[in-house]
């Protein structure tokens, strides 16, 4: 039946191996010590779409917006099985929040065209937040099934899906398109093939082709562009007038999250306390517990 | 995330430095030869451009391997062993991580890294390929014996006609075919001229096997590469030939071996009971070039898996030797600790300094072997190429065994030492380095023990194949410490000369053969010792150099002019005399 999914991926800091000099002075996070990886969770939301398209048949295209070094999440989506990949990017999108990310790919979105499935990682592991799927459903006005576990089953107009809940999971019916993130252990992201490796790993974005122009003047930017279509090497790459966007819902002037603060917490054990292991013990403890937050 | 290719800076080393010539072969040649001036650029979007593309290629799929052998794999392999392969109702099962390491593997599609793109595969040099199959070895060493196993459609590639290369190796490609090589029978081990299985042929020229094979790794598998007896009455290596069969329900599964170790792997024994075969190749050359062909390189690849297998036992043993503390200070502090480490890091590097040396001049020789063919169908002058395929020739004649030899013998001592500084914990299942040592053991015994290969290599070392390399070596420029060593080494090379001389005045045939192994030695240590110094020679000088390289050289270099000093007194001694009476000493 040929499905169309679009698979929203981003670039994250890799906070499993975090060194020393990561944490600035005043408490910010130093980015260029950290190094970027392909957050998992879209890895894996990625392997659903790639595992439909060897299903049913169809096409899978990625998205991401990001700096102009996220063109490297793309091209390992294209190592993985992508047919298509596109990059946003633009100066005036730097600052945002979920919010105004959801407003930006869901404009791309609408802009890629008619797709049956939207997928993306429940969240990913530098914001934590797990909204920008949510948001982007709602700004397409398309339903959205969260924490999904497993594709039951899927037809012409509607799928079946297993979505974890606490202690349990449930089942859940949508009508298609739909947008749908997954969680971490939902399946085994397949590997980089060797193939697509060697074909890919020159793939290009518009950034990176002026890149290349900058220091030659023999070439010229959209002779070059030509030349990565027709060799199925260029990366699309969309900018805020691309998309014909509203500044004002952009990075950080679209943005309602400002950060208050950030603090390096030095977590440490110091003083501790003995607390007697009777009734009255324990209505002490849970008194304290909910004192902290950590109950309640 | 670790990474076995990114993480082990000693084989960065040696994938960085392929296109300096070590020993007189060029790599940029080998590239250039394998991807035929990369002409199929046009034809593959996966084929290189130029030199530069398909280093690029090859350094990227490896970094693949890597990260597939050090996330995937490697955490599968404690269970792999403690379930090992399954033999139920005559029917083989793989354990369940050699299952899913084997799908990913083919998934990533990394299953016919040497086949040809026509059929599918990635066309790659051997040497790239053996760089992974060093690091899926280290991260499982039985999955080596089913990754390993291209070899076997790398020969059907290299003999098959056109339409047996069509029916088998898209299959191996894909991974959807593994194969075995069915060679050893009860009665035929070391000695392969002695084959029984018979093959014979109905009215219509149809082939059929039938007869009994012993030993076979993934004798379960789809494909089949069997030895067999055609030419009936005859009793030497002329009368047998090549075949080609599916493993199907003609082939019966006696029984699997309960094995020491390498559990992922299951080793049976076959009846084949008239099962349809295909004649691979030319009838009566079955033993003599196609089975030493393939037999050759899976040598090579068994000295991948103890390379292997003995640096994940070196990394095992530094790790625990840094973590466990006695007497108030991790034992690595120790310095008959740090000193063991040392011996089995040196000892690790000389091993792959050697390794990927053989690699080399093994595809340099195949490649020429494959143009001199093309020349001569194309009836071109070929004597340039012909020559130089005669000099390769003759330098993988003495280097894979030797290589096998020393490599398969080197891991049992790494491992062991490795199991020894973990003291009781490591005799304990608790650690991964009790699984390294049984693996480890194998590998000086299959595809040839080591005694055999002292046989194989002997030859080439009486005829000193390398001693032009050697002299050129002696010629060149060393730096400051260097010049001692290299000293050293023309003092180890006076010794062998001396006691080859010897063993040649005496002609006594039992002497030659029991004094091989100590001429065999002695050779590779003025080789290995060469490639070291001159390793150092480059290494040193350049800001930051390495200066472990010069530490390398140092330590295995004179350890290499002690033990040469044991090898030739043991020969001019006369100390092996007493086997004429081995019958009154063996009580």
């Amino acid at each position: 039946m040929g499905i169309h999914s679009i698979v929203m991926v981003k670039q994250v800091p890799d906070t499993a191996n975090i060194s020393g000099q990561v944490m600035k002075e005043d408490g910010t996070v130093n980015r260029a010590k950290l190094p970027a990886i392909f957050n998992h969770e879209d890895r894996v939301a990625l392997e659903f779409a790639l595992s439909l398209k060897d299903k049913y048949g169809g096409r899978v295209t990625v998205i991401t917006m990001g700096p102009p070094r996220a063109s490297d999440v793309l091209r390992e989506c294209l190592f993985m099985g992508a047919d298509d990949a596109v990059l946003i990017s633009d100066r005036k999108f730097a600052g945002a929040d979920t919010l105004a990310t959801s407003y930006v790919l869901s404009e791309a979105i609408k802009k890629i065209g008619k797709y049956d499935f939207v997928f993306a990682g429940r969240q990913a592991i530098d914001g934590d937040t797990a909204q920008v799927g949510p948001q982007t459903a709602e700004k397409l006005n398309i339903p959205q099934i969260t924490y999904a576990e497993e594709i039951l089953d899927v037809t012409e107009s509607s799928v079946r899906i297993k979505r974890k809940i606490d202690g349990g999971y449930e089942i859940l019916e949508s009508t298609l398109p739909v947008l749908i993130t997954v969680i971490k252990d939902a399946a085994f992201p397949r590997p980089f093939k060797a193939k697509r490796i060697m074909a890919y790993k020159n793939a290009k974005t518009l950034i990176e082709l002026e890149k290349l122009t900058e220091g030659n003047s023999l070439l010229y930017i959209d002779q070059l562009k030509d030349e990565y279509i027709s060799k199925k090497l260029y990366i699309q790459t969309l900018t805020m007038d691309d998309l014909k966007l509203d500044e004002e819902r952009c990075g950080v002037h679209g943005s309602p999250t400002k950060v208050h603060r950030i603090e390096s917490v030095v977590l440490a054990g110091g003083s501790h306390e003995m607390i007697e292991p009777s009734k009255a013990g324990i209505a002490y403890l849970i008194d304290k517990l909910m004192e902290d937050h950590i109950l309640g | 995330m670790p990474n076995y290719f990114l993480d082990n800076p000693d084989i960065l080393y040696h994938f960085d430095r392929l296109d300096l010539s070590q020993s007189g072969q060029s790599w940029k040649e080998v590239v250039e030869l394998t991807e035929e001036n990369f002409s199929q650029a046009g034809k593959f979007g996966y084929a290189p451009v130029n030199y530069e593309d398909a280093m690029e290629n090859y350094r990227k799929v490896l970094e693949v391997v890597g990260d597939i052998a050090a996330n995937y794999i490697a955490p599968r392999a404690s269970d792999i062993d403690e379930e090992g392969a399954l033999f139920k109702d005559g029917k083989v099962t793989y354990a369940k991580g050699t299952r899913e390491a084997l799908d990913m593997l083919s998934k990533a599609e990394l299953m016919g890294m040497i086949l040809p793109r026509e059929y599918g595969g990635l066309n790659f040099p051997t040497t790239i390929y053996m760089m992974a199959v060093e690091m899926i070895s280290r991260a499982e060493a039985s999955l080596m014996n089913l990754f390993g196993l291209q070899d076997i459609g790398k020969t059907i590639a290299q003999f098959a006609d056109d339409k047996q290369k069509e029916e088998f190796l898209p299959g191996f490609s894909t991974g959807k075919y593994t194969g075995a090589m069915a060679l050893t029978e009860p009665d035929a081990g070391s000695d392969l001229q002695a084959v029984k299985l018979s093959a014979y042929q109905d009215e219509k020229g149809n082939w059929f096997l039938r007869g009994v094979k012993r030993f076979i790794t993934n004798g379960n598998g789809q494909v089949l590469l069997v030895l067999a007896r055609t030419e009936p009455g005859t009793k030497d290596a002329r009368g047998l030939s090549m075949f080609a069969c599916y493993g199907d329900e003609t082939i019966k599964v006696r029984r699997i071996e309960h094995k020491l170790g390498i559990h992922g792997s299951p080793t049976c024994e076959l009846q084949f009971n008239d099962t349809p075969a295909q004649l691979i190749g030319a009838r009566r050359f079955g033993l003599l070039k196609y089975v030493i062909y393939l037999m050759n390189r899976a040598r090579v690849g068994i000295g991948a898996q103890s390379l292997g297998i003995a640096q994940q036992a070196y990394e095992e043993a530094l790790k625990y030797a840094k973590a466990r503390e006695q007497f108030g200070k991790p034992i690595y502090n120790l310095p008959v600790i740090s000193n063991m480490l040392i011996d089995m890091r040196v000892a690790l590097e000389a091993n792959r300094s050697l390794f990927y040396s053989t690699c080399v001049w093994l595809d340099k020789k195949e490649k020429y072997d494959e143009l001199v063919d093309k020349l001569k169908a194309m009836k071109k002058p070929f004597l340039e190429e012909n020559e130089k395929l005669k000099e390769a020739s003759k330098i993988v004649t003495l280097l894979t065994p030797m290589t096998k030899y020393l490599l398969s013998e080197s891991a049992n001592k790494i491992s062991y030492d490795a199991l020894q500084i973990h003291g009781g914990t490591g005799y304990m299942k608790e650690f991964s380095v009790e699984r390294l040592t049984r693996d480890a053991r194998i590998t000086n015994i299959y595809e040839g023990t080591s005694q055999m290969q002292v046989v194989a290599a002997a030859g080439g070392v009486i005829n000193n194949v390398l001693g032009d390399y050697f002299d050129a070596c002696e010629k060149k420029e060393y730096k400051g410490s260097l010049i001692k060593l290299l000293d050293s080494l023309k003092e180890i090379r006076e010794m062998f000369n001396e006691c080859l001389k010897y063993i040649k005045d005496k002609k006594d045939t039992n002497l030659q053969d029991i004094a091989s192994k100590d001429l065999v030695e002695m050779y590779a240590y003025i080789y290995i010792g060469f490639l070291l110094l001159n390793e150092a020679n480059t290494s040193t000088g350049q800001t930051g150099g390495d200066q472990r390289k010069v530490f390398t050289a140092r330590r295995y270099i004179l350890d290499a002019l002690a033990k040469a000093r044991k090898n030739s007194e043991s020969i001019k001694n006369e100390l092996y005399s007493d086997v004429l009476h081995a019958d009154t000493i063996l009580i």
